[in-house]
């Protein structure tokens, strides 16, 4: 089994790298993966997005046409891809930066208040790491383990002092898809 | 050798051993066979043959190889000074030289001239400038001096149509990575000596990694031209050196 | 799993750090998107410090393949990489090697033209790659990775096969190949070859001349015609001989397919996922991928051909390798066409609606 996972939002909301450290993660668990980004100036404030298929079989194409996840962070990404979330696959999207919710009713939706976690944190650079924290908690690609070794991996060793912080950032996030229940 | 005129006792000049007995294909009076002696001349006396490179352009010197008997890479147009960074970099202990005319140095070489030049790159360029393009036919060089006549400025050059002659010395001399900048001719003994010198001193710059040396030797097309050699010495002496004057430019 | 040597990047960075790792001499390059990385990753590592590797930004695509020819022609393993548009302005340059008999190795990752274009993947330069590109009678081999792990792989296949032919050799990836990011297991590490070696085995190069040997001289220029055509006569016969030996491809699930996808690189992982599909909507499709691109392996693919009822050739361009793909297989079957054009990459979803429309219209 494979899971196609499209995270999507503004450029400099740290979409790629959340992909990174997802597909790190898959590594270290020695899944197949593949990250692929919608590159160039978009990187830089426009809408930049990343796909991550996860999974035990040969990955062949990089891009497709549905995702099993889609983690929205902006309204333009909810517009583009809420209908190419998998009929029965997961739609997370952050409440801040969407104004029309998602409508489809054939898939699971999380409201996730992934701006607010980080900013009641203190450190609104974690971000990423609570919306990251939602989505490994509706869809548990990898473990919570495997994030963190990730992070050990894929970091320089002078940020490796940061590497609590996000974990808790994480924690945050899976608290945010259980406050949808 | 049994020669009764020419033996061992009464030898005073002698041809370098470097330069082969091809005989050349450049025209009566060009200024080219005098520069292939010296250069021929000054690896030998640098006991370099082993470790030289030569790149030979398009132009009329685009045969150089096949006179001098070292190693040799023919460029593309223009394109000399980015062979001779690359072989530099690889080679760094190998003597490595551009030969070049005006039309492929300054015209359409000129982006990798500069760069080349301005990174410092161990390597002596020669540049042989006779204000016309010789090899295709006497066509306006970018180096044609206002007035001139050429087959694609049949009225003389002129500045509103043809623009301004360009002089890559003076563009050079500017340049950080330039350690040696000079503008020689071939027309008389004493030029040639100068010349010579010049070039030894570049080519020493080179294997001491000073940086980029230039040096200009200002030369006669008598066929593009349309004058007779001595003519055409005349005519340079009078008209080409004034617009681009003889010396030392820069010297580090 | 538990490799050491196991590890994420891009197929930028994989190439060059397998340029580093297999001993190459030298790069120079133009920074162009979707490639920037192989020479930010070069200049990240400073392998000048280590291998000895020289890594030079040059002013234009135009210096950096005649430094190329100069580098090259000095026996040294020299590459560099760009992009279509970068890629062209090249092509005197690699027309040059090629009439020189020069082992240069070149990369392009290419998106979408004409022109400036946009810089999104492409598969547009395949004619270009496989017709020559530059002026006169020649060809290049060309490498075709689908894969990060091949973007590492091909560049010591390419400079093996360079070297071994004296030819240039392109490896023609995209920028989804570029881009995307993979595990992937390098190669080990290996020093660059001594000088003296480079002199043993290029004994044609121009490194110098010893009074033992006549001067060495590289140069594409021959005045007379019948000594012009005698060197042309002796390039076709060496691109004879790479035809005859050099052809590589990729089949999957081809035996019991009644319908064939041909792809390269980007566009064969993504029919790879539309046969998947296909087949477990019960439609038998297999996919021949050719990694040579030229040489073509036209032999293989008319053999794998026989008994399947039509060919869709699905490419990230208007229909250029299926000319390739038609004199390969004559009127044996029917050859079809999809590709996507100017940067859009198809999904796999399109293929699989093409090869049923397709299956739908032949049974009419």
């Amino acid at each position: 089994m494979n899971t196609t996972i499209l995270i999507s939002g503004f450029g400099g909301q740290g979409v790629l790298s959340m992909g990174k450290i997802l597909a790190y993660g898959a590594l270290m668990e020695g899944k197949q993966v593949t990250w692929m980004p919608a590159y160039g100036p978009e990187q830089r404030g426009g809408t930049a997005n990343v796909t991550v298929i996860v999974g035990d079989e040969r990955i062949a194409s990089p891009i497709q046409s549905t995702f099993d996840v889609v983690v929205a962070l902006n309204q333009p990404s909810v517009n583009m891809f809420q209908s190419k979330v998998k009929p029965g696959g997961l739609l997370i999207y952050e409440k801040d930066g969407v104004n029309d919710a998602p409508t489809r009713n054939d898939i699971s939706i999380y409201k996730i208040d992934a701006i607010d976690r980080a900013a009641a944190m203190n450190n609104p650079k974690v971000f990423n790491m609570v919306v990251l924290g939602a989505l490994l908690k509706a869809s548990p690609i990898i473990s919570t383990d495997g994030l963190q070794r990730s992070l050990t991996k894929s970091l320089p060793e002078r940020y490796h002092h940061l590497i609590p912080a996000n974990m808790e950032a994480v924690k945050e996030g899976a608290q945010a898809i259980s406050a949808n229940s | 050798m049994n020669n009764p005129i020419i033996n061992e006792d009464n030898i005073v000049y002698q041809k370098p051993k470097l330069m082969n007995d091809t005989p050349m294909h450049y025209c009566p009076g060009c200024s080219h066979g005098v520069v292939h002696k010296l250069i021929a001349e000054i690896i030998e006396e640098m006991n370099m043959a082993d470790k030289t490179i030569g790149i030979s352009p398009v132009g009329c010197a685009v045969f150089a190889y096949n006179y001098l008997d070292i190693d040799w890479q023919e460029a593309a147009h223009g394109r000399a000074p980015a062979l001779a960074t690359a072989v530099k970099r690889l080679w760094p202990d190998r003597l490595v030289f551009t030969y070049q005319g005006d039309g492929d140095m300054a015209s359409i070489g000129a982006c990798e001239t500069i760069h080349a030049l301005n990174r410092g790159e161990n390597i002596c360029m020669i540049l042989i400038n006779n204000s016309i393009y010789g090899m295709t036919g006497g066509q306006m060089a970018p180096t044609t001096l206002i007035g001139q006549k050429t087959s694609t400025c049949p009225y003389g050059r002129e500045p509103d149509i043809h623009g301004y002659p360009l002089s890559i010395s003076n563009l050079a001399v500017q340049l950080e990575g330039t350690c040696y900048v000079t503008r020689q001719a071939v027309d008389t003994v004493p030029a040639i000596r100068k010349t010579k010198a010049a070039l030894r001193k570049a080519f020493e710059n080179s294997m001491n990694k000073k940086g980029s040396s230039l040096v200009e030797i200002i030369s006669t097309c008598n066929s593009g031209w349309k004058l007779s050699p001595s003519d055409s010495n005349k005519w340079m002496r009078e008209n080409v050196i004034s617009q681009y004057p003889l010396g030392d430019m820069k010297s580090i | 799993m538990e490799n050491k040597e196991l590890t994420l990047m891009k197929g930028n960075e994989a190439l060059a750090h397998a340029a580093i790792r297999t001993g190459v001499d030298g790069y120079f390059g133009y920074p162009i998107t979707p490639q920037s990385e192989i020479l930010e990753t070069l200049a990240a590592q400073r392998p000048w410090e280590t291998t000895g590797m020289v890594v030079l930004q040059a002013e234009s695509e135009t210096a950096s393949i005649n430094m190329l020819y100069g580098g090259a022609a000095c026996g040294k393993k020299v590459f560099t990489s760009s992009s279509s548009i970068g890629i062209a302005l090249m092509q005197e340059g690699v027309s040059y090697c090629a009439g020189a008999e020069l082992p240069i190795v070149f990369v392009n990752v290419q998106r979408g033209g004409p022109g400036l274009g946009t810089i999104q993947p492409s598969q547009g330069d395949y004619f270009q790659a496989t017709r020559g590109g530059g002026n006169g009678d020649y060809n290049t081999i060309v490498l075709a990775p689908s894969s990060v792990q091949e973007m590492a792989d091909f560049v010591d296949l390419a400079f093996d096969l360079a070297f071994k032919y004296r030819n240039p050799a392109m490896i023609l990836s995209d920028g989804l190949i570029g881009q995307m990011m993979e595990p992937v297991v390098l190669p080990p590490q290996r020093p660059r070859r001594t000088d003296a070696e480079v002199i043993e085995q290029c004994p044609w190069a121009t490194t110098g001349r010893p009074s033992s040997r006549r001067p060495n001289i590289i140069t594409s220029l021959e005045l007379k015609p019948e000594k012009m055509e005698a060197n042309n006569l002796r390039l076709q016969e060496k691109y004879r001989t790479i035809r005859e030996c050099e052809t590589r491809y990729e089949t999957i699930l081809c035996d019991d397919a009644d319908y064939l996808i041909v792809a390269f690189g980007s566009a064969a992982r993504i029919a790879e996922s539309a046969i998947k599909e296909l087949r477990d909507n019960g439609v038998k499709v297999g996919l021949f991928r050719p990694i040579t691109v030229w040489p073509f392996p036209e032999k293989e693919l008319r053999e794998i051909s026989k008994g399947k009822k039509f060919i869709l050739v699905a490419e990230i361009n208007a229909g250029q390798m299926i000319q390739d793909v038609r004199l390969s297989v004559g009127d044996s079957l029917p050859v079809h066409h999809y590709g996507r054009l100017g940067g859009m990459v198809p999904e796999p979803k399109e293929i699989v609606d093409e090869i049923e429309n397709l299956i739908k219209t032949q049974s009419l």
